[in-house]
């Protein structure tokens, strides 16, 4: 169970593609839905969207950044090597219709989140212009994929090494003063959200964003998941993980992300001590 | 009869325990369990009685003087087969049934001195058993063909799993995390309840031919009218009480407040204790307040304690009369520094700038006059409001049915709480071959309660195979 058939490396080591044998959550897994993953019997239970499924082959695709112990321990598995527990689909599926123009808005990992998304609503019939952030164009992934599931593309890195030299929420600013966009998806480190939310809000554009926080079961059992949505606590993980942009306490979520940063770093630390 | 008077006088056994100063800083259990001469010691106080009190006090009327009359003769492995009898995991319930309001609660002999302590003899006889790998395991029946699906494998789903198995059904369990027991390993502490118990158990129903899949949310992965389109005959539906109950106080989502069930299940199920070589973390607090006094808020607070907490305190609105835990826990926290911070209420948390708890408001209660269920009102007291210093707080005010699985089975008739309406004498839902029971049909309640409503079912569903719906 849960064997990885293939592996990819990206953005020069640091993001890396499994795809992962999972016939029954393959059958059932929509956009925007996740997994939840565990190395072995000691690993941490850590979620990761489905960046895309094969129904017919039985498999799921996974994409994550390696930045700590347990993606970092993700990351070293190799073809034929099997996860310990893969659970899911997790999370409701993203509302898929036509609503004429839209844009999707990328960065980092979140473009692997994006990616069956913006597939999905271009599919719908929608007119997608998709904007990717990213630090250097050595990191940008699946900038083929998403020109593929796009109308128009634009790329932003923050050191200009491709395409804008600036942020996307600039090159989003140009897109909603042209063009009568009705919905923005903006999946994404959490300022990027943030700062495209707010954007959006004062063009009264509705936005959704897909949120990441820290979860332990992912089935609404523990509520570790709560983020505050409009003044009212919700479970990401059964709620969510979409929810409306401009409702979102990004402040909370940020700090509730640092929940363990301390623990975090000697868990690092321990395992390169036994390496 | 003459030797009455004289088996009174005999004390009722004590057990023998880790030391409360030690014991509160590791995770190993607590009682350690009666030597064979103190087992044969206590079961020979048992009367015998013809109409025997203490059955009648049991959910799932274990033969009580039957088997304690095997272990006062030495005959062990007799005395197993008596509880197997009626109760499939002795082991847990000889440590984690309330038997204070139970079989002891009603035992003749309580009512003049002590009880027999029925629940040590009964832990006694399922350890030695597994010690000695005595006791015969039931004869499986023919096959029948006919394919049961159970979801959830806490002790309700396990029972209907073993009894079905035995009647000849194949039988596959499903579970939603990566390991079986329900509450038993993900919320009972290893210190309450050795996780090696409830995977022998586990074991025995594999042994008998019961099937798992873990990691399947049915729901989700598969949902019920999948499972019957894979040619499942029946279902039974044992996810029990899976959703934390917050109490929607300011600041309760400062990193530092937990719900019961995230603080348990990283320590427990993801082994956090153990950080870092297990992987998953958890928060050592400080000073901890735990929300709450029933068996979780306990459990919470020794394991806050097992974590190297300078102070725990229990805050809780009601007096200690009210206090719903085994009398036991009770008794174990005190001795083990846990403080009581009694007729009190939460009403805000405090937190720093980076959204970390230092701090709660709460407000002194006294008792009122009594309410529905009985017990006196705590009502508050006018300017009482005061500070606690905290760097972490257990929500332990009780749990409530998970919808996942109800959500996508509309045809399930749910209860105003979201509880799944099952006959209470068989199990059986609205839906077509179809059954629930547990905490998901009844609200959180006990071990016991959740495994005789599975037996109830698991006949149903055995009259339904055999004869129809
Ligand atoms: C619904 C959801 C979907 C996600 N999808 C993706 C994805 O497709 N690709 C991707 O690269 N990342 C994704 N993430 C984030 C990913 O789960 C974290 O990067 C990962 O858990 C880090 O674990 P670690 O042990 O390697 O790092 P750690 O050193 O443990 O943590 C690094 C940071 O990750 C976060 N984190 C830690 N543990 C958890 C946890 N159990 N659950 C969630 N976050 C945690 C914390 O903010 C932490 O500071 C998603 C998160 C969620 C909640
Ligand atoms: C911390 C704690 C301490 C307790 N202490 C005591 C005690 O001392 N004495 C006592 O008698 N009782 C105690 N209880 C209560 C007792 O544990 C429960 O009443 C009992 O476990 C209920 O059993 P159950 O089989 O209905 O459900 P559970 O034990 O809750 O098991 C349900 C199982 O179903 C799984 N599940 C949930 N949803 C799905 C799904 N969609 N698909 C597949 N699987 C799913 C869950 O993961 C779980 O494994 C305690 C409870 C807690 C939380
Ligand atoms: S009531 Fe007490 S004395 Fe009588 S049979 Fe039961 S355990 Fe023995
Ligand atoms: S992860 Fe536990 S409730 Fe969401």
């Amino acid at each position: 169970m849960f064997k990885i058939v293939s592996r990819e490396e990206m953005a020069q080591g640091t993001i890396i593609l499994n795809e992962i044998e999972a016939p029954r959550i393959a059958r059932k897994a929509k956009p925007g839905q996740f997994v939840i993953l565990q190395v072995n019997e000691k690993g941490e239970r850590i979620p990761l969207t489905m960046a895309d499924v094969d129904p017919d082959k039985g498999t799921i695709t996974i994409i994550y950044m390696v930045v700590g112990k347990s993606t970092a321990l993700f990351g070293k598995m190799a073809v034929g090597e099997e996860y310990f527990a893969v659970i899911g689909p997790l999370g409701k599926a993203t509302h898929i219709e036509n609503r004429g123009k839209v844009v999707c808005v990328g960065g980092g990992t979140g473009i692997a989140v994006l990616h069956p998304i913006t597939r999905a609503l271009k599919d719908a019939g929608n007119h997608v212009t998709t904007i990717l952030g990213s630090r250097n164009k050595d990191l940008l992934i699946l900038e083929d994929k998403m020109a593929n599931a796009s109308d128009t593309l634009h790329i932003c890195t923050d050191d200009g090494s491709k395409g804008h030299h600036g942020f996307v929420t600039d090159v989003l600013k140009d897109v909603l003063e042209k063009e009568d966009i009705s919905l923005v998806v903006a999946i994404g480190p959490v300022p990027m959200m943030k700062f495209v939310s707010a954007i959006t809000k004062e063009k009264g554009v509705e936005t959704l964003v897909s949120l990441n926080p820290i979860m332990v079961d992912g089935t609404g059992m523990c509520g570790g998941c709560r983020v505050s949505v409009g003044g009212e606590t919700k479970f990401a993980c059964v709620d969510g993980p979409e929810f409306d942009g401009h409702k979102v306490d990004y402040d909370e979520l940020s700090n509730r992300l640092r929940a363990y940063l301390n623990d975090e770093q000697k868990s690092v630390d321990e395992s390169e001590k036994n390496a | 009869m003459a030797g009455k008077d004289k088996k009174v006088k005999v004390p009722r056994a004590t057990m023998p325990e880790q030391a409360p100063e030690v014991r509160r800083r590791n995770f190993m259990e607590v009682p350690l369990g009666l030597t064979d001469e103190m087992a044969i010691t206590e079961a020979a106080r048992c009367l015998q009685c013809k109409k025997p009190a203490c059955v009648e006090g049991c959910p799932v009327s274990v033969d009580i003087p039957g088997f304690i009359q095997k272990i006062a003769d030495g005959d062990f492995s007799g005395a197993i087969e008596r509880l197997w009898d009626k109760n499939a995991l002795p082991a847990v319930c000889g440590r984690v049934c309330p038997q204070e309001i139970q079989c002891e609660g009603n035992c003749i002999l309580g009512k003049k001195g002590s009880s027999v302590a029925i629940g040590y003899l009964e832990r006694f006889a399922a350890d030695k058993a597994r010690e000695l790998g005595s006791g015969t395991l039931p004869k499986v029946a023919d096959k029948t063909g006919k394919k049961v699906a159970v979801i959830g494998s806490g002790p309700s789903g396990l029972t209907v799993a073993g009894d079905l198995v035995v009647k000849g059904h194949d039988v596959t369990i499903f579970e939603a995390f990566h390991q079986t027991g329900g509450v038993l390993v993900y919320g009972i502490p290893e210190f309450r309840l050795p996780k090696d118990i409830v995977a022998s158990e586990v074991a025995t129903l594999e042994k008998l031919g019961v099937k798992i899949e873990l990691n399947s949310v049915v729901g989700t992965t598969v949902t019920i009218d999948e499972l019957f389109e894979e040619g499942f005959d029946a279902a039974y539906v044992g996810v029990g009480a899976g959703l934390p109950r917050f109490m929607n106080l300011p600041g309760e989502n400062l990193i530092g407040v937990f719900s019961a069930n995230e603080y348990l299940t990283r320590a427990n199920l993801m082994k956090a204790y153990l950080f870092p070589e297990y992987d998953t973390p958890i928060a050592k607090g400080k000073n901890v307040v735990v929300l709450g006094a029933g068996n979780v808020a306990m459990d919470a607070a020794r394991t806050a304690m097992r974590l190297g907490a300078d102070t725990v305190k229990i805050v809780y609105r009601r007096s200690r009369e009210e206090m719903p835990a085994r009398a036991e826990e009770l008794h174990h926290a005190e001795q083990e520094g846990i403080e009581f911070v009694l007729l009190t209420n939460p009403i805000q948390f405090f937190g720093d700038d980076d959204g970390r708890l230092n701090g709660m408001e709460c407000l002194k209660m006294e008792l009122g006059e009594p309410d529905e269920s009985g017990r006196r009102r705590p009502v508050p007291i006018e300017g009482s409001e005061y500070r606690i210093d905290c760097d972490l707080v257990v929500v332990s005010v009780g749990a409530k049915a998970n919808p996942l699985l109800t959500n996508s089975t509309p045809d399930i008739d749910l209860n105003q709480w979201g509880n799944i309406v099952a006959d209470p004498a068989t199990g059986k839902t609205s839906k077509k071959a179809v059954w629930a029971g547990g905490d998901i049909a009844t609200g959180m309640a006990t071990v016991i309660l959740a495994m005789g409503a599975g037996r109830d079912a698991a006949n149903s569903i055995h009259d339904y195979l055999t004869i129809g719906w």
